[in-house]
């Protein structure tokens, strides 16, 4: 029930993000959905994509530090208050969110939310208990394909 | 510039003995110095291993006869095997950073703390101290040998002194102020801080009674000299010695200011080629390397000081007979000098070893942007140091800079940087950038 994640490490340097998209799209890797955390030095890339062992060694091979984590992906239908209640249920488990993204998928009518928890499997555990939809990769990249 | 004149006052005779009579004593010394290393392991062996009996060295011509010691001898020494004395005669022990976490211990007898406070009291007296003055030591207090010898050499002169230890600078200029100090004892940065603390505040020249300060603990400059005495209206002398010889005291400037006298009665000096080990001549530049003539408990052979410097054996205008180096150029190692304390590059690598997943690729860049030293470290991220999270990339910046900290003492920016990113050269990264304009 847990998605790989490409984290990549960014120096905020001018140009690097640009150089990293350029060299997916020159491999015909899609980025289906993606975050960027940064601070005044450096930022942290989340990228959703498909082939995701071959991106991660296709940035490794052009310098840049890649690593694969794990989220978790819930759909929800685009209205308030689906993320209140994700966050609620979390919170009464005990888990915290490291941080969340989300996309709207082709359709229009549903979004896909991702989080990094600090507890993984107990997160997993406290969503199925509560029967929300958690998508696995091959949903997930049905959905954003549409 | 001061209007503050010195008196030309010269505290011990030894400091004014023909060249002579001056080389008489060293050879005497010397033979001393040679009967009791016997007493310490390291140099027993190195004398049984060389072939040398003490019965061989006379006079000044055979000290080149004996090895040097170097930095790495007494850290492989550590903590007390360079000791000549039983340690129930140690009155007291100092210690400076080595290049990983341990520091070099030393230890002095009682009569080489007065044989010490004795030098200090003597650089002071060349430069203007007299009995009825006030003087404020705002070095650090503890293992560095800084403070507490300063303190000594000024009462040891029949001075005072007011203890008020590095930092807090706006305490600093209260007590100068309010006890109207005559002189300061310093780093030539921190200095350049109180200076400046000075300027900002709009306090008026005359609230001091500043007439002079002596300065050590690292490299300066003629330019910072200048600065320094436009700027507070002093006059500003310079001062050298380091803890494996003795601490300060080693040298210090007269009023002619153009050399450091080095106290020859109580260390022999040489300059040699930091390459070929070669004696390099009079007014060229070379490694320092000091042999003491009168310690008890540490007494210490042909230490390579890693200092470069030039001497001057010409007489001097002030009087005394005493060769006379030059500041201190640079390093013949990579030994780096951040707000006064010694750093090698090396610690910091040991610091990043302490944390798990970071690579051992890291620079240092040294900045003075406000007239304080700033230190950054540069480290390579790695796939297993890296995380997705903020908090965690947070946390590992922390890390690294507590590791840092408790290995250097310093505290350090952390910048975390791409991997390959740090200049290489020939395959090896050029560990620091020093973009300090000393000045
Ligand atoms: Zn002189």
């Amino acid at each position: 029930m847990k998605l790989k994640q490409l984290s990549v490490f960014l120096e905020n340097k001018p140009g690097r993000l640009r150089e990293l998209c350029a060299l997916l799209a020159e491999n015909q890797i899609n980025i289906i959905t993606l975050s960027l955390a940064d601070t005044e030095q450096f930022g942290i890339l989340r990228l959703i994509v498909k082939d995701y062992d071959k991106a991660k060694t296709l940035l490794e091979s052009n310098g840049f530090v890649a690593k694969l984590t794990e989220v978790i992906a819930v759909e929800l239908d685009d209205q308030p208050g689906g993320l209140s209640e994700i966050l609620s249920i979390e919170e009464a488990s005990g888990i915290s969110v490291e941080y969340m993204y989300a996309f709207v998928i082709k359709s229009g009518e549903k979004a896909v939310l991702l989080f990094r928890f600090d507890d993984m499997d107990k997160a997993v555990a406290a969503l199925q208990q509560a029967n929300l939809p958690i998508l696995d990769s091959v949903e997930l990249y049905q959905r954003a394909e549409g | 510039m001061s209007k503050f004149v010195i008196e030309n006052r010269i505290w011990d005779k030894e400091e004014s003995l023909p060249r002579g009579e001056l080389k008489a004593l060293q050879s005497a010394k010397l033979r001393e110095t040679v009967e009791r290393v016997q007493n310490v392991p390291f140099y027993k062996e190195v004398f049984s291993r060389t072939g040398i009996t003490p019965g061989k060295i006379q006079s000044l011509d055979d000290l080149q006869r004996l090895p040097f010691t170097t930095k790495a001898d007494l850290r492989a020494e550590y903590p007390l095997r360079m000791l000549a004395v039983d340690r129930a005669e140690v009155a007291r022990y100092h210690g400076s950073s080595g290049t990983t976490g341990k520091p070099t211990m030393v230890a002095y007898t009682q009569n080489d703390l007065k044989t010490w406070a004795n030098l200090c009291a003597r650089f002071l007296t060349g430069g203007g101290l007299l009995p009825q003055h006030t003087v404020q030591i705002a070095f650090g207090y503890g293992l560095f040998t800084g403070g507490f010898g300063l303190h000594y050499g000024v009462e040891h002169a029949g001075a005072s002194v007011i203890p008020a230890a590095a930092g807090n600078t706006p305490k600093q200029i209260m007590l100068m102020m309010d006890m109207q100090v005559d002189a300061l004892v310093c780093t030539p940065s921190y200095a350049l801080n109180i200076s400046e603390f000075i300027i900002q505040n709009d306090i008026p020249r005359n609230a001091l009674n500043l007439k002079y300060a002596h300065f050590g603990g690292e490299p300066w400059t003629e330019d910072m000299r200048t600065r320094i005495e436009d700027e507070m209206g002093i006059l500003c002398f310079n001062n050298y010695g380091l803890s494996e010889v003795i601490g300060p005291g080693v040298s210090g400037e007269c009023a002619v200011r153009d050399g450091m006298h080095i106290s020859e009665d109580a260390f022999i000096v040489e300059c040699i080629n930091p390459e070929t080990l070669e004696p390099i001549a009079p007014g060229e530049e070379g490694e320092l390397v000091f042999t003491s003539l009168c310690k008890e408990a540490m007494p210490i052979i042909r230490y390579r000081t890693r200092d470069i410097a030039s001497l001057n054996p010409e007489p001097c205008a002030c009087g005394r007979t005493t060769v006379r180096m030059s500041r201190i150029t640079g390093r013949s190692d990579d030994m780096l000098i951040i707000k006064g304390v010694n750093v090698y590059p090396s610690q910091v690598e040991q610091a990043l070893l302490r944390v798990k997943g970071t690579a051992p690729h890291y620079q240092i860049v040294v900045e003075r942007p406000d007239r304080k030293d700033v230190a950054t470290v540069k480290v390579e991220m790695t796939e297993e140091s890296f995380s997705s999270s903020m908090k965690e990339m947070q946390e590992l910046k922390d890390k690294i800079g507590r590791a840092i900290q408790g290995i250097t003492g310093l505290r350090m920016n952390i910048e975390l940087v791409s991997p390959n990113s740090l200049e290489r050269f020939i395959g090896k990264a050029q560990r620091v950038v020093d973009h300090r304009k000393i000045v």
